[in-house]
């Protein structure tokens, strides 16, 4: 494919539309990560949701 | 099922857990044809190449101000219905719509250089989407800098609607002024200006990038619904080891 004389400019508009795009996607992900992993920490110290006691879930 | 039955975050997380994979494999199809199209696409007669810039320029443009909108509509379910989930949409739509906004700037500017032969000229158009990109920062920081979810999402939703006067200004803002912007060529009283050669792959990769960003709203709201959750379990450890 010939992108003629203005190369650069549309090869760094992909670019920098796809890295932002990726930086969405690690955002959203890393962040499930996280929370994920604190959610379980707190769980296995005993702790769990009001609603989940009102359930009777453990405390 | 109703608004009212997606008002239980754990329901709504639930539903969010069957459609996201389904979602994400829609945006992986339409991403496909759409840039398979674009890379079939014949340069413009006038912008040569530079015219496949436009397949992720005004993608980028129409989903800053989607988010925008969306964001709106949520302010109105927290301050008008207080629907539970309203508040949620608001937080996790503002950085996904800043991302999109700075992609639309970004790539406007790499586009105007060649065409307009500058990066950035202080006109309606342009400068009204920087306006938007910093709305979106200013409701991030905001959403950070109040500690209770619930009295962020009411001073937000504030912000949102107030913020929504610079939609209307960014879509006729090249009616109203003498802007280097073109006018509207996609979405105008009398059908596109655009031929259906360049035209096709340019819905396809709307469609593309507003399956994307549903996506990754989807996601990010049920991310904060967890971060809640998290937020919930924490304040019952600080008062447990307050107690002890």
């Amino acid at each position: 494919m010939n992108l003629g004389p203005h190369a650069a400019f549309i090869v760094t508009a992909y670019a920098a539309a796809i890295a932002i795009v990726a930086g969405l996607v690690v955002w959203v992900v890393l962040d499930r990560r996280h929370l994920t992993r604190m959610l379980a920490a707190l769980e296995a110290q005993g702790f769990t949701r009001r609603s989940g006691r009102a359930n009777g879930e453990a405390p | 099922m109703t608004l009212i039955d997606l008002a239980n975050p754990s329901r709504f997380r639930a539903l969010a857990d069957r459609a996201l994979p389904w979602l994400a494999a829609a945006t992986l199809i339409a991403f496909a044809i759409g840039v398979g199209q674009a890379y079939l696409a014949p340069d413009d007669y006038q912008q040569g190449a530079t015219v496949k810039i436009m397949f992720i320029h005004v993608p980028a443009a129409w989903l800053g101000i989607f988010g925008w909108v969306l964001m709106s509509l949520a302010a109105l379910g927290t301050l008008v219905w207080r629907h539970p989930l309203a508040d949620v949409a608001a937080k996790a739509a503002a950085p996904i719509g800043a991302a999109f906004t700075l992609m639309c700037l970004v790539t406007g500017s790499l586009w105007g250089r060649p065409m307009w032969g500058t990066y950035w000229v202080w006109d309606a158009r342009l400068t009204s989407v920087l306006v938007l990109f910093l709305m979106y920062l200013g409701v991030i920081a905001l959403w950070r800098t109040i500690d209770d979810p619930a009295r962020a999402a009411r001073v937000v939703a504030v912000l949102t609607l107030v913020g929504a006067i610079n939609i209307p200004i960014i879509k006729f803002s090249v009616d109203w002024w003498n802007t280097l912007h073109q006018p509207a060529s996609v979405l105008r009283l009398g059908g596109s200006t655009i031929h259906p050669s360049i035209l096709m792959p340019l819905v396809t990769m709307i469609v593309a990038f507003t399956l994307l960003f549903l996506t990754l709203h989807l996601a990010a709201m049920r991310n904060e619904i967890l971060r809640r959750r998290v937020r919930t379990m924490l304040m019952l450890q600080a008062d447990a080891a307050a107690g002890a």
